[in-house]
């Protein structure tokens, strides 16, 4: 039985490794290991609750929202503080073009390379590539010129010998099987999203300053002032402004992407077969209204049963270290839950440089939390299978749209490519429903009402001596969730379950998998030499590692030396 | 086997490359680049170097007889954050940047290969290229522990950076986590972060903090470089003058509202729907250097100040603990003259923040003279 690493894997954010037994031309078992630690949980003891989104912005800048939203919701969450609806509102935005830009950004720039051979491209017929392009939707680039523009600015690239990031990867591998035609329409587009991309996310900047690290999350609701009467604030240029690029964003999305994604996943569909792991699904449910009711459910599913949707309790959550580089003094085997939790990173691993990581002992600086004691799968899937058992009206549709165009049934979901599918339905899903928020957001400014933020516990004066609290948000890559402790004003303990710690995770204390780990086995790998069938299961989770390494530490008795006066 | 015709192509293609190697300017030509939209780029650039416009013709020309140099981009203790500012660069976009200007034959986030492949194409340039090519480092380097709490591929990011930053004509530490430690160097400091410089000491590093890193200021640093065959002159924190050669208070748009004594009090109040100074919601712009309020991100949509928020200090070395509380306003300000650059006052003011959040706000005024920089730093 040979054994492959990985590492690094690429097209990511953060470091991974994988490691992988092959028997016969297919994954028997495998470990995902996180190589990478910073403890900004522990580093945030002892600080300003109101800053803790600001810190917690930079455990990643890819979903570079996601963990403020957590923060400011976890603090209002202790202190009892109820945001303006406008507030709600500009949050809703911002959670949802960030998860439209990154969904997009993940297809074309992270993931699309598992699938298209860009070599394939250079022998394209432009004409026919047109063609193709047109019979997939009314994109006003599919031209033949333009698709020969492309190719041809590819085969001077290619023709001047550097070829970057190009260099060295797995073209012409027997597991491409996408037509020369539809690898030049995918290259096409990957450059235009490229572009896409910077023009839609200006959005955050009109905001929130500037993306990555919006600047304008506070605690009690936004800082971005409303005055249609004024040229410092929200006013109706601004407005116009997102109201123009969440079109933008809408028809790339609709004329775009999912044609792409409908066109290359059915050359691709026995990926429907493969990858499917564990079976058991978490969602959070997200973008709430002005009475916080939850525009995407919540819920879990167990053994892939889509007719029973299970109410997700916090209570219900506890982190295991039993194979992860941490002490815990409640002793082997011992959960904890976040609230409740006590850890300290420990490097026991092989002296670099190593070879192979000892996945019998601890491998991977990423904890391993489960619900009940079930290692569950997040991401889009879980969020877009939770709506639709839930009956989800909006989801339902464009599921049963995709499913019907694919030609498969509900169960082909439970797999790599469902995967990578439920991304694009959730981003159109998403697009579609933003503007709607905008145009509340912008009757509520007619009608008078400019509040962004509650003053009202803004002063630590006014808080409780002790409080705790959480956050819940349903971000791009899935469940989060941040616990806080505040006692005499400060951060006394901070605790982050992201949505790459659920889905990298290693194994528990009864050796039960990972998310990632789950899905490799029994995926087929051609070439153990380039693996990429590996690369195809685990880019279609769309992990985020630096999220999911951190640690925390209630018991310590080390004094942080910043005084928060 | 299609793979191995397609390594031939790039193999016989690279023996074209001896033979001709393209300029920047002949590389766009090819690629479609208009000649004017070439010339654009080159009077943006001249102005995010904060050189003169008369200068743009200089650049042009620079760029017409450069060739495509070669980049490896390296992410450690990192969050991506700079890559994705990368991907937001306008002049040029990360498209220009990765296929006619530059040659980035490593950067984790973007490329094809991965695993050993990936090890390779980074071994590959880094022997070919060496001493040639740049190093671009996104993220602290943790060095406690043998730097065990980073590892790519097996090795340690200490070894990797000695090997590859040490190798470079030039590293970039992009970000304040690779200039200088960052948010994984904030106290208690739990992997012994540090950045680039510290790591490898005998290394040419050009910092380039930010939270992120504003990608204009990057992509000027580079063509900086290129035009004038030299790195760009900094302050004593390894930062280019061009982009961090002045205080935000002093280049801010709402000055004027600070020396008028117009201030917001509450989030959302009237001052703050007008734009007024946000000094007392805790801006730290009198104690940062950087070209935020010129150059501001996002195709110059917006910058922290003009959404509302104040100024987070985050292109200053150790502002996780020296500019925090975020809400704290800074002690009391005087009015510097704005012929000061960093070296001259910034320290002390720095300093002087975090020991007046220390001293729980007890401060004498900050002069603009050494010696009270020195007695503040004492108190």
């Amino acid at each position: 039985m040979a054994r492959i690493v990985v590492d690094p894997i690429t097209r990511i954010e953060g470091h991974l490794r994988i490691e992988a037994e092959i028997e016969g031309g297919f994954i028997k078992d495998a470990w995902s290991s996180a190589t990478m630690f910073r403890g900004i949980e522990k580093i945030l003891r002892g600080r300003d609750p109101r800053d803790a989104w600001f810190w917690t912005q930079r455990f990643c800048g890819v979903c570079t929202t996601v963990h403020s939203i957590a923060s400011v919701r976890a603090v209002e969450d202790a202190l009892k503080i109820k945001i303006p609806p406008n507030a709600q509102l500009i949050r809703n935005i911002i959670m949802g073009i960030q998860n439209v830009q990154d969904h997009v950004i993940h297809f074309y720039h992270l993931h699309a390379l598992d699938w298209v051979d860009i070599t394939s491209g250079l022998k394209a017929d432009p004409t026919k590539t047109a063609a193709l392009a047109a019979s997939l939707s009314d994109w006003p680039n599919n031209s033949a010129t333009y698709f020969k523009a492309i190719q041809d600015k590819v085969k001077a690239f290619v023709a001047s010998g550097r070829l970057g990031p190009f260099a060295n990867a797995y073209w012409g591998h027997p597991a491409y099987k996408l037509p020369p035609e539809a690898n030049l329409m995918a290259t096409a587009h990957y450059l235009e999203a490229l572009e896409w991309q910077k023009d839609v996310i200006k959005i955050h900047a009109i905001l929130g300053s500037k993306n990555p690290h919006p600047q304008s999350f506070l605690v009690g609701g936004m800082s971005i002032p409303i005055d249609p009467d004024s040229q410092n604030a929200l006013n109706a240029d601004k407005l116009f402004e997102i109201k123009r690029l969440l079109k933008k964003a809408q028809d790339f999305v609709e004329k775009v992407y999912i044609p792409d994604l409908l066109a290359v996943a059915s050359f691709y569909k026995e990926w429907a077969g493969i990858g499917g792991g564990l079976g058991n699904y978490m969602s959070f449910g997200e973008f709430p209204d002005a009475n916080g009711n939850l525009w995407f459910p919540a819920g879990a599913l167990l053994n892939r049963d889509l007719s029973k949707v299970i109410k997700v309790d916090q209570g219900k959550i506890a982190e295991y270290v039993d194979h992860s580089w941490f002490d815990n003094s409640a002793g082997a085997g011992k959960g904890l839950h976040p609230f409740e939790g006590e850890t300290e990173v420990r490097y026991t691993g092989p002296k670099p440089p190593y070879k192979n990581l000892d996945t019998n002992a601890k491998y991977s600086f990423v904890k391993s939390p489960r619900y009940e004691e079930k290692a569950m799968e997040v991401g889009p899937l879980a969020r877009i299978l939770v709506a639709y058992a839930s009956g989800h009206k909006e989801t339902k549709a464009v599921v049963d749209l995709v499913l019907g165009k694919l030609e498969v049934g509900a169960p082909a979901l439970f797999s790599t490519l469902g995967r990578t599918a439920a991304r694009g339905i959730d981003a159109l899903l998403i697009a579609q429903q933003t503007p709607k928020w905008l145009d509340e957001l912008i009757g509520n400014i007619a009608k008078g009402d400019y509040r962004i933020h509650n003053n009202e516990s803004w002063d630590p004066s006014t808080w409780p001596a002790e409080a705790k609290g959480y956050g819940f948000h349903e971000a791009p890559r899935g469940a989060l969730g941040h616990w806080i402790k505040i006692k005499d004003k400060k951060i006394f303990n901070y605790q982050a379950v992201v949505p790459s710690t659920w889905n990298a995770s290693p194994r528990d204390a009864k050796g039960q998998r990972g998310a990632y780990e789950a899905a490799l086995v029994g995926t087929p790998v051609a070439d153990p030499n380039k693996p990429l069938e590996i690369l195809r299961t685990i880019h279609s989770f769309d992990p985020c590692l630096a999220c999911a390494v951190h640690v925390m530490d209630i018991n310590g008795n080390e004094v942080v030396k910043v005084k928060v006066s | 086997m299609s793979s191995n015709k397609n390594c031939e192509v790039s193999e016989n293609s690279e023996q074209n490359l001896e033979k001709r190697e393209y300029s920047v300017g002949e590389i766009l030509k090819q690629r479609g680049v208009s000649r004017r939209d070439f010339l654009k780029f080159c009077s943006a650039m001249t102005a995010a170097m904060s050189l003169p416009a008369s200068f743009a013709p200089s650049v042009a020309q620079a760029l017409d007889e450069v060739k495509r140099p070669t980049l490896v981009w390296l992410n450690f203790q990192d969050c991506t954050g700079d890559t994705e500012a990368l991907l937001r660069a306008a002049n040029p976009t990360v498209g220009e940047i990765v296929l006619d200007i530059l040659s980035v034959d490593y950067h984790e986030t973007i490329m094809a290969a991965a695993g050993h492949q990936a090890d390779e194409a980074l071994e590959n340039t880094i022997t070919k290229y060496k001493g040639k090519y740049l190093c671009v480092v996104e993220g602290s380097i943790s060095i406690k522990d043998d730097g065990v709490y980073g590892c790519t591929s097996g090795k340690t990011h200490l070894e990797i950076a000695r090997r590859v930053c040490g190798g470079a004509l030039a590293t970039i530490a992009i970000g304040t986590c690779a200039s200088y430690g960052g948010i994984a160097a904030a106290v208690p400091n739990p992997t012994g972060a540090v950045g680039v410089k510290d790591a490898v000491p005998g290394a040419t590093v050009i910092n380039l903090p930010g939270c992120p890193c504003n990608a204009d200021n990057l992509t000027a640093t580079v063509v900086h470089y290129l035009v004038f065959g030299k790195i760009p002159a900094m302050d004593s924190k390894g930062r280019p003058l061009f982009a961090y050669g002045k205080r935000i208070h002093d280049n801010c748009e709402r000055r004027p509202h600070f020396d008028a004594g117009q201030y917001v009090e509450h989030w959302g109040d009237e001052a703050h729907r007008k734009g007024f100074c946000l000094y007392k919601m805790g801006c730290k712009g009198p104690a940062t250097f950087h070209n935020c309020p010129t150059q501001r991100y996002n195709e110059k949509t917006s910058w922290p100040v003009a959404s509302g928020h104040g100024c987070a200090g985050c292109s200053e070395p150790g502002f996780w603990d020296t500019m925090s509380p975020m809400y704290k306003r800074l002690p009391n300000v005087p009015g510097f003259g704005i012929e000061h650059t960093a070296d001259q006052i910034g320290l002390g003011m720095a300093v002087g923040v975090g020991a007046a959040f220390a001293a729980h706000g007890v401060i004498s005024a900050l002069r603009k003279d050494k010696k009270a920089a020195v007695k503040t730093k004492e108190g």
